[in-house]
């Protein structure tokens, strides 16, 4: 964009363009100009409302110290407790899940194989309710397996309403993205590094752990740390299987609405933004830059 | 000095490989490689040449075991049956064209990493890692990244790690191919002189002519699937089999000529001659080929190009009927384009396809 400023042709001017003079003249202004459109969308929504919730935050009784505060509650930090482990154990499990898929759907072409991996993207399309809606139809009281372990006398085992529900519902919506990045990654792993661990006399589990895995590395983490983020503030599924569910969200949500707790609710979700970016901050400097440039 | 004395010390068994019907059908039903019967002597350097998809590259990877021959097919190291051996129980050293070394492992770590599969104990290890990097001029560089490394480093890093192991075989798969001219040249002076040293058997694949000449103790050359002759750089270039080994390998020249009882007409000329009868096809080298006085000379034609080389000038002649010839003159020789010369055939020298 600059370069094309830069590159027009300027009748008023000698050819021989002059030093640009320090301050907000010529090219500096030209280009704040230019940033003025991307600055204001940027200020009006989303830099203004974030000041004004970090203000509400601290809007309350206690004060700025209500970002403390707000933890001590010992319901306040269970469910972030909570919602930091259900996070990390659907990272773990959806990364663990889509790298075996997304490695053997890459190495193994067969009949079905187009629609084999569009049914396992295919929740990418689902919103939240939805997702929690299949959860209940699957694990609820009147879900399949709770029919099929009723008919074999095994009593009706229900969990949706639960944080095991809960996590199934979000591998099962996390699975695309991070198999999309798998493939992606996988596609460009070089053949002959593989054959030259094998000719030193490598097994297959240590091509895994000594090749493939090290060169999927930063496709993982910034699949595993988009994966952690979307877990941490998704709240449709949650809402759908039961109000009690104790998801920081969901906690944000009741003392929004029920109690009307607005500056507490407003200082969870600044503490959930920032939970949240830090983590995606540790993974990309452990990743390098490829988390910025994947994500 | 010390360079001989490690040569010296790190000596390799040579064994000897035997290829019997090791044919290639890719599912589909391509063949890749006609069935193939071929012995490889302990510790002889075997080139495959030949132009892409000519089944070279097949050929080495059913030897390295990363591909299985046609069932009736049988790889031997030795006396040893590896036919149903997957590559990583083979013992083989590889070298690949894109190197192929690991970008999360430093240079020492990809030479130790064979060692380490291997469960060599710590000490020992790093023993011979440093053996092998000071053998390969790479002592410096033990501690650097694969990518602080220019491709020359990096094919020598490439060669520790295939040779630090003690293989039973070196399979190298173009490994010059991507790297400039110069450094070629010189790494393949250095590859030389390490199979020489070690006394290992290798099979190197190329489609460089050059270098199958330089390294190679015999040549296979392939084209479509099929070995088109086997045998030393000499008897490649001399006595090529066919048209195709003749064309592939330098620069051949064809001439028309006709013999009859014991004599050969080319041209207005008529020369003593003792090959096949009738109307042959004759190949000549360009350094075959002299130039020469009106008197003396066989074969007339004009200069239509001339390219000085420095220590020679090569001049494309037409004839006045027939395909252009390519001529080597002296590097100083004045011969321009329209110049009318005079060319000598060497009967002794020509080789007649009837």
């Amino acid at each position: 964009m600059s370069a094309c400023v830069q590159d027009a042709p300027l009748p008023h001017r000698p050819a021989a363009r002059p030093p640009v003079r320090p301050g907000w003249t010529g090219e500096p202004l030209r280009l704040a100009a230019l940033l003025a459109p991307a600055a204001a969308v940027f200020a009006a929504f989303f830099l203004l409302p974030l000041v004004r919730l970090i203000l509400i935050g601290a809007g309350g009784t206690a004060g700025w110290s209500a970002y403390l505060t707000t933890l001590a509650d010992s319901g306040h930090l269970d469910s972030l407790i909570s919602t930091l482990a259900l996070s990390a154990g659907v990272t773990l499990v959806t990364l663990a899940v889509s790298t075996v898929a997304g490695l053997f759907l890459v190495r193994n072409r067969f009949p079905g194989h187009a629609l084999l991996v569009a049914l396992l993207t295919f929740p990418l399309a689902f919103p939240g309710v939805v997702i929690g809606f299949m959860v209940i139809m699957l694990a609820g009281r009147q879900g399949l397996i709770g029919t099929i372990t009723q008919a074999l006398g095994a009593g009706k085992l229900v969990f949706a309403y639960s944080m095991a529900g809960l996590f199934l519902g979000y591998v099962y919506f996390s699975i695309p993205r991070v198999i999309l990045t798998v493939m992606a990654a996988a596609e460009k792993l070089d053949p002959r590094l593989e054959e030259a661990a094998r000719s030193l006399g490598a097994s297959s589990w240590r091509v895994v752990a000594d090749v493939i895995l090290p060169a999927l590395k930063p496709a993982l983490i910034s699949a595993g740390a988009l994966c952690f983020a979307t877990s941490m503030g998704a709240f449709g599924t949650a809402f759908t299987l039961a109000t009690r569910i104790n998801v920081l969200p969901m906690t944000i949500y009741t003392e929004f609405t029920l109690q009307a707790n607005i500056a507490a609710a407003a200082a969870l979700s600044v503490l959930l933004g920032l939970i949240t970016w830090a983590a995606l901050a540790v993974a990309r400097s452990v990743a390098g830059t490829s988390v910025a440039a994947a994500g | 000095m010390p360079d001989s004395v490690m040569q010296n010390s790190f000596h390799l068994d040579a064994v000897p490989i035997r290829l019997e019907r090791c044919g290639k059908t890719f599912a589909g039903g391509a063949r890749a490689l006609e069935p193939l019967d071929l012995t490889i002597r302990g510790g002889e350097t075997i080139v495959f040449l030949g132009p892409s998809g000519c089944g070279k590259t097949t050929t080495l990877r059913i030897i390295a075991g990363l591909e299985s021959p046609d069932p009736d097919g049988r790889v031997l190291f030795g006396e040893e049956d590896v036919t149903a051996l997957p590559i990583e129980r083979r013992n083989v050293g590889m070298v690949f064209q894109s190197y192929a070394l690991f970008p999360n492992m430093t240079v020492a770590e990809n030479v130790a990493y064979g060692l380490k599969v291997r469960k060599i104990a710590r000490a020992d290890r790093g023993r011979r890692v440093e053996e092998m990097l000071d053998l390969m001029h790479l002592g410096e560089f033990a501690g650097r990244r694969i990518d602080q490394l220019s491709g020359g480093q990096r094919q020598r890093v490439a060669l520790a790690r295939a040779l630090v192991v003690r293989p039973r075989v070196l399979l190298l798969d173009e490994p010059l191919t991507a790297l400039d001219a110069k450094l070629r040249d010189s790494l393949r002076l250095e590859i030389d002189r390490l199979l020489r040293g070690l006394g290992i058997t290798a099979v190197y694949v190329t489609h460089d002519q050059g270098e199958a000449m330089a390294l190679g103790d015999r040549i296979v050359v392939m084209a479509k699937g099929r070995v088109a002759q086997v045998g030393t750089p000499r008897e490649i270039y001399y006595q090529p089999a066919d048209g195709f080994v003749a064309d592939f390998i330098g620069t051949m020249n064809r001439l028309g000529g006709l013999s009859r009882g014991g004599t050969l007409s080319i041209g207005s000329a008529t020369l003593p001659w003792s090959g096949p009868e009738g109307a042959v096809e004759l190949l000549v080298r360009p350094e075959d080929l002299a130039l020469a006085g009106e008197a003396d000379g066989h074969l007339g034609g004009t200069v239509a190009a001339a390219v000085f080389l420095g220590d020679r000038t090569r001049l494309v002649v037409e004839p006045a009927d027939g395909p252009a010839l390519t001529v080597d003159a002296a590097g100083r020789s004045e011969l321009g384009r329209g110049d009318r010369v005079w060319l000598r055939v060497d009967p002794a020298r020509v080789l007649a396809v009837p």
